[in-house]
């Protein structure tokens, strides 16, 4: 199994307040890790710590590495727009920008420099389609992107990260505000894109996570309490806050 | 004693309706008498002819000249300077110490009376940096007169962009110049724009910054470097040395229709701008 990210002894802090405690484990290249744990537990701000989108916050600052294949992405010369265009992030509100679904996908592409109309076309079509969106939309590609419902929304934020071919995708949250269905096209198109993809997904639902995740984390108050196959966290947790949780005794 | 909220909202409507109604009456009353004693004596004739006596007679021609150069010179200057340092203040710093004292200082600008910039325009562009009364002192002492407004306005409608479209935007592998350019610019325009028009209102009707710094010649200037007289100054010197109140009523009717097309057609611009984005 080959490493993605290692997360070595990272602490985080916002406003002095300890976030996150000593942080260590490693994710796994091509899998999809589900991080489970009650609000406030520091899923969100450990998941934002992985493509440093808490550099835009004031008032923060961390101990420890994060590695992503093995270069600390905390250190002073690395650069984080590129960082960003290799760990993309789909947010838990799908905030479409207010442009056609087809500047959607392509905003990404365009940053880069990709200008080939028929380049750009093919990663429209191949994203919306990973995204389970493209039947939906493949006729009107043109019209806002805002116009489209919450689920369909989502489904577009996802074909914006995949259009950047990142290495690996975050989830934050990503079908807290979806119907069912919305939500199983959602996870059916990350279980195959898990294949090319590194896939982090923060979720309030314990039973997405064991629907989709190959391993899962467990945090609670900013510590990482169990890490493991999904299958052992759910069936056999060795720490009794984390049987607590997933049978739902709190949290 | 309690009164019931039938009546209280009864009151309400009676209190803002009136208050909504009895503007409207002011705004229409004071439109309808200039339009009322102007209008006859303006007309093409009026526009395109030089003035006679000191604008005793004839038309206003080099006036209207004047009232469309030296604006343009000022939103030509200003409109970059401002939304630049608006969009360095609300995206290239954090909230310091600083930013606080730049914003209080520019809303102190924009609270400092039109004679005062017309007075430092006079020392620093027409005197001291040797311009003499010319289009290009008025001009940039209107900049100065207008920058603040303009980098408020801008910076309000800067930050009336949802902070997830910058989010979404850095997440993608944007820089905060790409950020600025694809996503801030284009939804902040209207916003940006109401407050080059608001600025533009402004220097048409602005006079005096203007006298102190344009001068008030009658000629019809043929460089920056001339003298000239706009509308509101020709106004002015009409009615207050009483040489013609006639015309005087014109040149008001003249600058109000002036005023009322900039907002007009910002009006259309930008709805134009709005309906094709989305």
């Amino acid at each position: 199994m080959k490493t993605k990210f290692q997360i070595k002894d990272f602490s985080f802090y916002f406003n002095e307040e300890k976030v996150l405690k000593n942080i260590n484990f490693e994710i796994e290249a091509n899998s999809i890790l589900g991080i489970i744990g009650p609000a406030g537990s520091g899923k969100t701000t450990f998941l934002r710590s992985l493509n440093r989108m808490n550099d835009l916050e004031s008032g923060y600052r961390i101990e420890g590495n994060i590695l992503l294949d093995g270069i600390d992405i905390y250190k002073p010369e690395y650069d984080v727009v590129e960082l960003r265009k290799k760990v993309g992030m789909v947010f838990a509100m799908p905030v479409p920008l207010p442009m056609s679904i087809y500047e959607n996908v392509v905003y990404g592409p365009r940053l880069s420099g990709v200008q080939d109309k028929k380049r750009l076309d093919e990663l429209v079509e191949k994203s919306l389609s990973s995204a389970y969106l493209w039947e939906e939309v493949k006729d009107r590609l043109h019209t806002s992107g805002m116009r489209l419902s919450g689920g369909q929304q989502q489904r577009l934020c996802l074909a914006r990260v995949l259009a950047m071919e990142p290495e690996a995708i975050l989830l934050d949250e990503p079908s807290s505000g979806l119907d069912p269905i919305s939500t199983a096209k959602i996870e059916d198109a990350l279980t195959v894109l898990k294949k090319s993809y590194t896939i982090i997904l923060v979720t309030n639902n314990t039973k997405q996570a064991a629907r989709v995740a190959d391993n899962t984390a467990f945090f609670l108050m900013g510590e990482l309490i169990e890490l493991g196959t999904t299958s052992q966290i759910f069936t056999s947790p060795v720490k009794t806050q984390t049987d607590d949780y997933i049978t739902g005794r709190f949290g | 004693m309690r009164i019931h909220p039938r009546y209280t909202q009864r009151g309400a409507v009676v209190i803002l309706g009136g208050a909504t109604l009895l503007t409207l009456v002011i705004l229409i009353f004071i439109i309808v008498f200039i339009l009322e004693k102007g209008l006859p004596v303006l007309g093409w004739n009026f526009l395109t002819s030089n003035p006679e006596d000191m604008g005793r007679s004839g038309g206003i021609f080099p006036t209207l000249i004047g009232t469309i150069i030296l604006p343009l010179i000022a939103i030509i200057i200003a409109t970059p300077l401002g939304v630049f340092t608006s969009v360095y203040l609300s995206e290239y710093t954090k909230e310091t110490r600083a930013t606080k004292i730049i914003r209080f200082g520019t809303d102190c600008l924009a609270g400092i009376p039109s004679i005062i910039f017309g007075l430092f325009g006079y020392i620093f562009f027409v005197i001291t940096l040797g311009m003499g009364w010319s289009l290009l002192a008025g001009g940039l002492t209107l900049a100065v007169m207008i920058l603040p407004t303009i980098i408020r306005t801008s910076e309000e409608a800067i930050r009336a962009v949802p902070k997830s479209y910058r989010e979404v935007s850095f997440s993608l592998g944007a820089s905060s110049w790409q950020t600025v350019k694809k996503v801030i610019l284009p939804n902040a325009l209207p916003g940006i724009v109401t407050g080059v028009m608001l600025s533009i209102g402004r220097s048409i009707g602005e006079t005096a910054a203007v006298i102190f710094t344009a001068g008030s010649s009658l000629r019809i200037p043929t460089s920056l470097l001339d003298s000239a007289r706009t509308m509101s100054v020709h106004f002015y010197i009409l009615a207050r040395e009483g040489i013609s109140a006639e015309n005087a009523y014109g040149t008001a009717a003249a600058l109000i229709i002036a005023v009322l097309l900039v907002n007009l057609s910002a009006y259309w611009l930008m709805n134009r701008f709005i309906s094709k984005r989305s």
